[in-house]
């Protein structure tokens, strides 16, 4: 199989329409027939990034690249940027302001949720300047 | 359980996807935060919730969910039923609150499908 390369733009003024890059993906891996199991932990993985980058970064671009042997995700923004990235890191840890509270999210769980259902996981983040996550799902 | 027997348990509507209510959930999930449901739901639950709005149907359909109710007497608008039939998931409506709606279907026998 030849790899496919998936561009996404995430618009950062709608949060009713964050997700339709993941659900996107999610379809063509279905196409495609990866293992179901495999197809959860991308769509978990990207859906909380791309909520990430609509409520925390004003939107941004998603790149996908499926190979034979993985699904390579890159989620960059040009947001804030994240000033602690340990902290944030952490499960509960969430800068989120009450309105999106009321929308259903920040727990504080999405990066801790990201980490746990990739297999190389990668933040590059300057404040001020953006944030860029790198991620990877092995096929097997 | 079936989800036919959710509905009858719940005295719920069914909003869309009546020709789906044979099917099986293993388990169920009963939240107001997706964040929560994306993070500690593991088996492919029904999801219980209050919260009006798109990302419902986005967090159900991450996590492989067939079956959304919603408690309290909330509705889900009509792009939300849009999206939720478009990815085969049946939408039920019920009067019960959460605490009891949940109450309910656990002492007929079904269990939470979460843990880390
Ligand atoms: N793309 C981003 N740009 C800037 N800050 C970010 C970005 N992603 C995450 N953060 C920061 O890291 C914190 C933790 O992110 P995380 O996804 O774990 O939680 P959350 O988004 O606040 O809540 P949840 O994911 O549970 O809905 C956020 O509250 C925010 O401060
Ligand atoms: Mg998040």
């Amino acid at each position: 199989m030849d790899s496919i390369r998936l561009h996404y733009l995430v618009p950062g003024d709608d949060f009713t329409r964050a997700g339709a890059a993941s659900s996107d993906v999610k379809r063509t891996l279905k196409e495609l027939g990866v293992a179901p199991s495999v197809i959860r932990n991308v769509s978990i993985a990207m859906y909380e990034g791309e909520i990430n980058m609509v409520i925390h970064a004003g939107g941004g671009d998603i790149d996908v690249e499926i190979t034979e042997n993985e699904i390579i995700m890159t989620l960059a923004d040009k947001g804030p940027g994240i000033e602690n990235l340990e902290l944030a890191m952490k499960e509960g840890f969430s800068t989120a302001p009450d309105n999106i509270r009321c929308l259903g999210f920040g727990a504080g769980m999405g990066l801790p949720n990201i980490k746990k259902y990739t297999d190389e996981f990668r933040i590059d983040t300057k404040v001020g300047v953006g944030t860029t996550l790198h991620l990877k799902v092995y096929i097997q | 359980m079936k989800i036919s027997d959710i509905q009858k348990i719940l005295e719920a509507e069914v909003i869309c996807k009546a020709d789906m209510l044979e099917r099986e959930v293993k388990a169920a999930c009963g939240s107001d935060m997706m964040s929560d449901v994306l993070a500690f739901v593991k088996e492919q639950a029904a999801l219980l919730t209050g919260l009006v709005n798109p990302q419902v149907v986005r967090t159900a359909e991450m996590m492989d969910m067939h079956c959304i109710i919603f408690v309290r007497g909330k509705r889900p608008t009509l792009d939300m039923i849009e999206m939720a039939e478009d990815r085969d998931m049946v939408m039920l409506c019920t009067e019960l609150e959460m605490f009891t709606a949940c109450g309910k279907l656990y002492s007929e026998g079904l269990r939470g499908g979460s843990g880390k």
